[in-house]
């Protein structure tokens, strides 16, 4: 059971890991990625908000979308699953905004660190993909909860190594023409190539 | 006349979303490893962009600005259900193959940037061309991409045999990597890099 989970773990950061060989969360994975201390914020916001949705929209498929869901309330006939891509951005926003509302209230430091990167979250496909990725793998509560911290862990590690290369890469000298967006996109494929050898490895 | 060349052509070359806004990349990687995949998806985002621009454009003057994002959101949600519910209806094993990129439309920068940065201050006609104008874009470096890993990674172009692979007793070896995930992200890197020694004025000044 907990190896299980533990598998789980390890494989969504590692393996599979969410910006690297999905490509998710990419606009503001190289946008964002200039400076460690911001990739590191942005980091931990991930995690926290993919911890969050990816368990809620398990519940709300699971107890409202999914055919028969409805059960519990009188409709055994009722099949809402069509309305699962509106139902999930709708949580994924309106999570953002209540943990956007609950740290300016009660952890000031922390709201003010992470700040402009919350409202943006929303948009990060990485946190919509979670929750589509869960409903198709069929996964459990217990391993939707683990699959949100792994895969939130897993894009955080990936953009705190990107801006830590781009960071020393302000002393190479690129060709003009490379400058900035081309040579992100190429340094992220030689991480993705190292990260490609993680694959062979079985828990 | 004039202007609606520009609104149309200008992202394709001059400002294309995916060299040179950023936006929209997540499947543009994704989706490319094959053409027809490539050829849906562009499609798809075609029909999503052109008219999410179009009707966020038709009630620009009755959405307050604070609730903005969420009305542009349910629009952008409601037309990619529908592109969702034909695709499973109509190509399932297509769909299938994009499996969640064809709902991460939703949280396609290109979508909602367009929404926002052009759909809101322009008249419906100009929105649409401009959102058409973008799919295009992007669906013209989805389609250089796919092309180049689909033929030279599998020796095929949409399933069929173009170059013959040597495990079918053909001449050609195939190129595996072109098939991962990391190719994508060199073959993007290297587009821009020819876009840009072509128009200069596309270069990132050092920050």
């Amino acid at each position: 059971m907990l190896e299980a989970y533990l598998s789980l773990f390890v494989k969504s950061i590692f393996i599979e890991n969410m910006a690297l060989s999905f490509f998710l969360g990419m606009c503001t994975f190289l946008a964002v990625s200039k400076k460690v201390d911001t990739a590191m914020g942005l980091g931990i916001a991930v995690v926290v908000v993919q911890t969050i949705t990816v368990p809620t929209n398990y519940l709300i498929y699971n107890f409202v979308l999914k055919a028969g869901a409805l059960a519990w309330a009188g409709f055994p006939d009722v099949d809402l699953s069509f309305l699962g891509l509106i139902s999930y951005i709708g949580v994924i926003a309106a999570m953002v905004q209540i943990l956007e509302m609950a740290l300016d209230k009660y952890f000031p430091p922390l709201y003010n660190a992470l700040g402009i990167f919350l409202p943006l979250i929303t948009v990060n496909c990485a946190i919509l993909a979670g929750s589509l990725f869960m409903v198709e793998r069929g996964y459990n509560f217990g391993e939707s909860v683990v699959f949100g911290v792994g895969s939130g862990t897993g894009w955080a590690l990936s953009i705190v190594a990107l801006a830590g290369i781009r960071e020393k890469m302000s002393y190479s000298d690129v060709p003009h023409g490379l400058k900035g967006l081309g040579i992100t996109f190429i340094s992220v494929g030689l991480m993705a190539l190292a990260f490609m050898s993680f694959s062979g490895i079985q828990l | 006349m004039a202007k609606i060349t520009k609104v149309l052509f200008d992202p394709i070359f001059k400002e294309n979303p995916i060299a040179l806004q950023i936006l929209g990349i997540c499947s543009a990687l994704a989706v490319t490893s094959k053409m027809d995949t490539v050829i849906v998806m562009t499609l798809a985002l075609i029909f999503v962009t052109s008219l999410s621009n179009l009707s966020v454009s038709l009630i620009r003057n009755y959405i307050p600005t604070n609730i903005r994002i969420i009305a542009q959101m349910t629009i952008i949600a409601s037309l990619v259900i529908i592109v969702d519910q034909l695709l499973k209806a109509y190509a399932f094993s297509i769909s299938k193959q994009l499996s969640v990129y064809v709902g991460l439309i939703i949280t396609n920068c290109i979508v909602m940037g367009r929404a926002e940065a052009y759909a809101m201050k322009n008249g419906p006609w100009m929105s649409f061309l401009d959102g058409l104008g973008n799919a295009l874009g992007y669906g013209l470096i989805l389609f250089i991409v796919g092309f180049f890993r689909e033929l030279f990674g599998s020796g095929k172009l949409l399933g069929f045999n173009i170059l013959k692979p040597i495990t079918e007793g053909g001449w050609y070896p195939t190129n595996g990597l072109l098939l991962l995930p990391p190719s994508a992200f060199f073959l993007i890197g290297f587009i821009i890099w020819a876009l840009r020694t072509w128009k200069k004025d596309q270069v990132e000044e050092e920050n």
